[in-house]
């Protein structure tokens, strides 16, 4: 399977324009969990629970103020989000209990999916990869996912950082954590021609789901 | 006590020769003294893992999940569905209750699941090791089959993220939740209570994308260890031991630092107090030896 989301398969200027520039409502019809975003009362609290806090360019709060304002590709082509580590601790903290985590990942989706995610992000590839390489089989290979990720840079530069991490590695493998043949066949369910028919029938349903069914 | 039967959900990290086979290893020596049943979902898939977001749409990641839940309450039926990555746990939750609870979503995910010659009609609820260890049998049960005092072992219990929130072990505070150290404490350990970095993200999936932000997590996990005095710390989390034993090594070459605090999990210190040997309790599979605990489960 090749990777799964394309970008730029919306036109920007289109569906900016079918929702005469309310960035709002967009964000309510295409992101996941996007119809929470107006409930926020602008506390503040999430802004202080992110673990690589003084790395958010701008914290959920921030993020959620200027897509009321309708910032549009201030909010699209942040690294903001792409900060989140999923540590769910502004969701256990938010008074009105806004799932912060989902509208997040949600948010960073969809500007994936619109090709406006800023390019070289290191999460943004390794969440590529990361599917990429579950789907791909329907259970991860951590050595292939492992390598692919060293690699992504070139070869001078993945050999660099295998080499810094090879201590690590050798030990992995050595504490049998690690396989190296799974470079050639790894872990798999046995029906992946099951798995693969059900994934591709899943997006072509997402594809074409309404503006307004959420 | 009779027999506790369950639907496994292994996880990937936790097949063998992957990152947490030693997990699996100590999962299953512990469940044997504690008479648990674990059987595999036949053909289960990944889940999907929080960090896929920019790869697989929400309806994708649900369906991924639907199909283990379907395999389970087709050939397991009636059995609860437990895993042992909390990643596994939270994924699968949250997919369930979507499923569960919109029915747009459960239709176009039957549609989908169609084409792999399945249909979801619910399943049992989906829970985490701790809670069935919690819940269907309680720190007095857990006790009983003792063997082995880890009296002389000082455990600092890293709870972590997602086996703490969203979700959660019910009665337990997201902000202190005391659940591990009341395991340590059953098993004869000494709890340091006053550790400070319990529930402190270690980047989870970050930590290979964003190497010096996770490390500076990780390097305040350990370095609050070694303030209290812990021989080792201890964690439910497959992603947090690999992420804080891992990298201890890289953060020691770029900050001159010299840690070396092993990163056991629960079921690891469960099984050498319940008699297990080094191998069957997975203790052969560290890159910082636990050895403390190496000692206990030697003696004979
Ligand atoms: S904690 Fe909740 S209500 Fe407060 S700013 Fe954040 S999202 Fe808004
Ligand atoms: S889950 Fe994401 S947004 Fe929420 S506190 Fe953690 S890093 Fe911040
Ligand atoms: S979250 Fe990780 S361990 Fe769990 S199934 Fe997915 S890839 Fe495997
Ligand atoms: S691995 Fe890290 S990010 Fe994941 S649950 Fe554990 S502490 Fe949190």
């Amino acid at each position: 399977m090749q990777a799964l989301r394309t970008t730029g398969h919306q036109g920007i200027p289109a569906v900016a324009a079918r929702y005469r520039n309310n960035f709002l409502k967009e964000v309510e019809a295409h992101v996941e969990d996007g119809e929470w975003v107006k409930m926020c009362m602008q506390c503040g609290v999430c802004a202080g629970s992110c673990p690589f806090g003084p790395h958010w360019e701008h914290p959920p709060q921030e993020i959620f103020m200027m897509i009321r304002a309708g910032k549009r590709d201030e909010v699209l082509k942040s690294d903001a989000m792409w900060m989140c580590t999923s540590c769910y601790n502004c969701v256990v903290r938010c008074p009105r209990k806004l799932p912060i985590t989902q509208i997040m990942h949600g948010i960073a989706s969809y500007a994936q999916e619109l090709g406006l995610a800023p390019k070289n992000q290191p999460t943004r590839d390794f969440s590529i990869q990361f599917w990429n390489n579950c789907t791909k089989t329907g259970r991860v290979n951590e050595m292939k996912l492992t390598v692919g990720l060293y690699f992504k840079d070139g070869l001078v530069s993945g050999i660099k950082q295998v080499m810094n991490m090879l201590p690590v590695a050798i030990g992995l493998i050595k504490a049998g954590r690690l396989n190296p043949f799974e470079l050639i066949s790894g872990h798999s369910p046995k029906d992946q021609k099951g798995i693969a028919a059900m994934l591709k029938k899943a997006r072509a349903i997402e594809a074409q789901r309404a503006p307004a069914t959420h | 006590m009779a027999k506790k039967e369950y639907a496994f959900y292994p996880g990937c990290s936790s097949q063998s020769k992957a990152s947490a086979a030693n997990l699996q290893t100590s999962v299953a020596a512990m469940c044997k003294t504690l008479d648990i049943k674990l059987t595999n979902i036949p053909d289960w898939n990944c889940c999907g893992a929080s960090i896929a977001y920019a790869g697989g749409g929400e309806l994708e990641r649900a369906v991924m999940n639907a199909r283990n839940f379907t395999l389970a309450a087709k050939h397991l039926p009636g059995q609860d569905i437990v895993a042992t990555c909390a990643a596994c746990w939270l994924n699968s939750r949250e997919s369930k209750d979507k499923l569960d609870g919109n029915p747009q979503m459960l239709a176009q995910a039957n549609e989908a699941l169609k084409e792999a010659g399945l249909n979801y009609q619910g399943s049992a609820p989906v829970r985490h090791m701790v809670e069935v260890l919690i819940e269907d049998f309680g720190y007095d049960a857990l006790k009983k089959p003792v063997v082995k005092s880890l009296a002389e072992i000082k455990f600092a219990g890293y709870v972590g993220c997602q086996t703490n929130r969203p979700f959660g072990i019910a009665g337990e505070s997201f902000e202190n939740p005391m659940y591990l150290d009341q395991l340590v404490e059953s098993m004869g350990g000494e709890a340091l209570t006053a550790y400070d970095q319990k529930v402190t993200c270690c980047g989870g999936a970050l930590a290979f994308s964003e190497p010096d932000k996770s490390q500076k997590q990780i390097r305040d996990i350990v370095e609050a260890a070694y303030d209290q005095g812990a021989d080792m710390l201890v964690t439910p989390c497959p992603l947090c031991q690999a992420n804080v034993e891992v990298y201890q090594s890289e953060i020691n070459r770029k900050q001159g630092t010299k840690f070396k605090m092993p990163i056991v999990y629960y079921s690891q210190l469960m099984a050498v107090a319940y008699g297990s040997s080094v191998k069957a309790a997975g203790l052969d599979g560290h890159i910082i030896a636990p050895t403390k605990l190496q000692q206990i489960a030697a003696k004979k």
